[in-house]
């Protein structure tokens, strides 16, 4: 199932342009009809990229990725590690959108749950639709907006209480295939909610998800956006999360990186009007060969709005992970206070970790704050813990995942808390994370 | 308690030790019983920290020549969760903080590891509660800081309550207790004094590092040393702590 490694850069793009063609019609023909020129006039980033200079995507390069020709059948059973009790769930599996796993929510309660392509008519969408996501520059959304299936649109016009959970599952199939979830995210004014976006993947398959999330808040709306992304270690992930935040609204992130052999998250934030506050946590935790990419982008447009960030990398092995956090403070965005802290662990002589926090200051009468600090398990602490019997594996492993604790303890899920920290412990004991 | 009889529990012979290329012991001995609480004095830089820490096998300090045998075992050979294992405890000066690892994870696991060793059953997080919940009452800690953070945002007087608390859950045979009484305010020390005599046994042994002889009104020893210089120079009852507070430490550099 494995091409040749002598596949080219090129010939790898040329196979994603040969996706299955989508039909649709109205206004998300004329959407995907550009995406197509785009995407044909695009290739992957050139290595001298300065967004992707540190990200080796080599290996991306080796497999030939083919469109997924039918709906994996998937029952509950397959998927139950991942399930979240008292959770309102969207299950996607290959990108498609998997009704029999889903929970159907429609806007009666003031939340709406559903798939992308069934309610393509509703205004909301149309409005919304690629607006953040931008594909003229950007191969990988150009890509997935031609392309995807189907998706998740949810809509929160009320307070919602109990976590809304799109799981998007990427199964083993005969060939490698490329994969492209996409997620529309509206939050009307003074509304909230906490939405898990999760990528997972069952039985080790080698597959390319190609993933577009648009977020926009709207008034005094708050979202806790946490994103889970623990892909099989054989697979490749790129995601692209774009939100917009209107007045006084509230953007809470937690973006959790953990699968993959290349993973890449972009997440840019646009506090756009006055007020607009984002809180960005990260944490990429990766043994291996693997390599994650974490950039993000946080523009300060409108006077007056906050945003504090704090992302941790571990890497294990010969692992790369990569931090790229740009702060951008434009003109007229007076009274700005950001905060930027990239924390992270190297447990290996072999791993490889980029931190690059970037301030851009336009204005004065501002307060930023950023700085990155890179460091080895503490020695006093491994001492104590093994003083007090642990073994030297164990004490390593307790301290990793104290490290990551502090931001896994930021999913405001209990349950998904304790899953994924006793996922990580036990993968760590194994010596697989 | 001194029974002439009683097992030896801990045997240190010439042990001299190597921090950073300086010889910090210069040949300490020091035999102790089962029983018997020790108290080991002397001013900063005699070497007695040095000693709590290379017993407990401390990375920095190198062992260049002695023995030690710690119930029958050759301690130098053991790794410092070995040690543990074989029942010694190390309370720290200056406990660490260990941001994002509860306080309760951490006792259970170490009990658990202890258990394991001593062939018996593991306790699940439930049977754990029911045995912590009683321990704590020893060094009268308010049972919300098992939640929190390995002492993380304690104080001086509870992350060495902390530590005591750590030792009643895993019974050493020897606890070395390395200047737990510093910055405790009285309150403080006569907790964890009472919580360390609680624990005392016939079948235990307790070694004190202290600079004042404050410590040792509520933790009385049976037998007070004094470093100077990386040796035990003088050895006597507990009036000699109350010889040491009176004349100071002057008179015993002068007889080393």
């Amino acid at each position: 199932m494995q091409a040749p490694a002598t596949l080219t850069k090129e010939q790898c793009y040329e196979q994603l342009l040969h996706g299955k063609p989508i039909d649709t019609d109205g206004w998300l023909e004329a959407i995907r009809t550009e995406a197509q020129y785009r995407a044909q006039a695009l290739n992957f980033p050139a290595e001298r990229h300065d967004d992707w200079r540190l990200t080796d995507l080599s290996s991306l390069f080796q497999h030939t990725f083919k469109p997924v020709d039918s709906l994996a059948q998937l029952s509950l059973a397959d998927i139950e590690n991942f399930l979240i009790p008292e959770s309102i769930r969207l299950v996607i599996v290959d990108g498609c959108y998997a009704a029999k796993l889903s929970d159907r929510r429609l806007s009666s309660s003031g939340v709406t749950v559903s798939s992308l392509v069934e309610r393509v008519n509703d205004s909301k969408i149309e409005r919304n639709f690629s607006r953040l996501a931008q594909f003229e520059q950007d191969a990988f959304a150009a890509l997935n907006t031609r392309f995807f299936e189907d998706g998740a649109f949810v809509h929160i016009a009320s307070e919602v209480n109990k976590p809304i959970h799109i799981l998007n599952i990427a199964t083993k199939r005969e060939a490698a295939s490329a994969i492209y979830p996409r997620c529309l995210v509206v939050v009307e004014p003074n509304s909230r909610a906490t939405l898990i976006e999760e990528y997972a993947g069952l039985h080790d398959g080698i597959n390319f998800t190609n993933a577009v999330t648009e977020v926009v808040l709207k008034d005094h709306a708050r979202l806790h956006h946490v994103r889970v992304q623990r892909e099989e270690k054989s697979s490749f992930h790129i995601g692209n999360c774009s939100v917009e935040a209107a007045k006084g609204s509230v953007y809470d992130s937690t973006a959790l990186a953990f699968g993959g052999r290349v993973s890449r998250h972009n997440l840019h934030v646009t506090l756009k009007e006055e007020g607009a506050e984002a809180t960005l946590n990260g944490l990429a935790l990766i043994a291996g060969r693997q390599i994650a990419d974490t950039h993000t982008k946080i523009d300060h447009a409108a006077p007056g709005c906050k945003s504090n960030q704090l992302h941790k990398c571990i890497a294990d092995g010969s692992a790369h992970a990569i931090f790229s956090g740009k702060i951008m403070v434009h003109i007229g965005a007076s009274g700005t206070d950001s905060v930027q802290s990239s924390r992270n662990l190297l447990l290996s002589g072999k791993a490889h970790i980029d931190a690059q926090p970037q301030l851009e200051i336009f204005n004065d009468d501002v307060s930023c704050k950023h700085g990155a600090t890179i460091g080895q398990i503490d020695a006093d602490a491994l001492f104590f813990l093994k003083s007090r019997g642990l073994t030297e594996e164990r004490a390593r492993n307790l301290l990793t995942h104290a490290f990551a604790a502090e931001i896994i303890d930021k999913v405001p899920v209990p349950f998904l808390v304790e899953s994924l920290s006793k996922t990580i412990l036990d993968e760590r004991m194994k010596g697989i994370v | 308690m001194i029974n002439k009889d009683s097992r030896i529990v801990l045997e240190v012979k010439n042990l001299k030790a190597v921090v950073a290329g300086v010889e910090i012991l210069k040949g300490v001995d020091l035999t102790v019983r089962a029983g018997e609480v020790h108290a080991i004095m002397g001013v900063n830089g005699s070497g007695k920290s040095t000693l709590s820490k290379v017993l407990a096998g401390h990375p920095d300090y190198t062992v260049t020549g002695g023995t030690a045998m710690f119930e029958g075992k050759d301690l130098f050979t053991l790794e410092p969760e070995e040690r543990a294992r074989a029942g010694l405890f190390l309370a720290f000066q200056y406990p660490v903080e260990i941001p994002g690892v509860s306080n309760s994870a951490l006792l259970r696991l170490a009990y658990n590891t202890l258990q394991n060793e001593r062939g018996l059953e593991e306790l699940d997080p439930l049977e754990f509660d029911d045995l912590v919940q009683e321990k704590i009452k020893v060094v009268e800690m308010d049972p919300s800081f098992l939640n929190r953070s390995v002492n993380e945002g304690f104080s001086g007087g509870e992350k060495k309550r902390n530590e005591i608390l750590q030792m009643a859950i895993l019974e050493p045979k020897l606890a070395i207790l390395d200047e737990t009484d510093s910055g405790l305010d009285i309150d403080a020390l006569r907790i964890v004094a009472n919580g360390v005599n609680s624990l005392l046994s016939p079948d235990n042994a307790v070694v004190m590092v202290t600079h004042y002889q404050r410590l040792l009104n509520y933790i009385v020893p049976d037998f007070v040393h004094v470093m100077s210089a990386g040796r035990i120079v003088k050895t006597g009852g507990k009036e000699l702590a109350l010889e040491l507070e009176a004349r100071g430490y002057d008179w015993l550099k002068e007889a080393a």
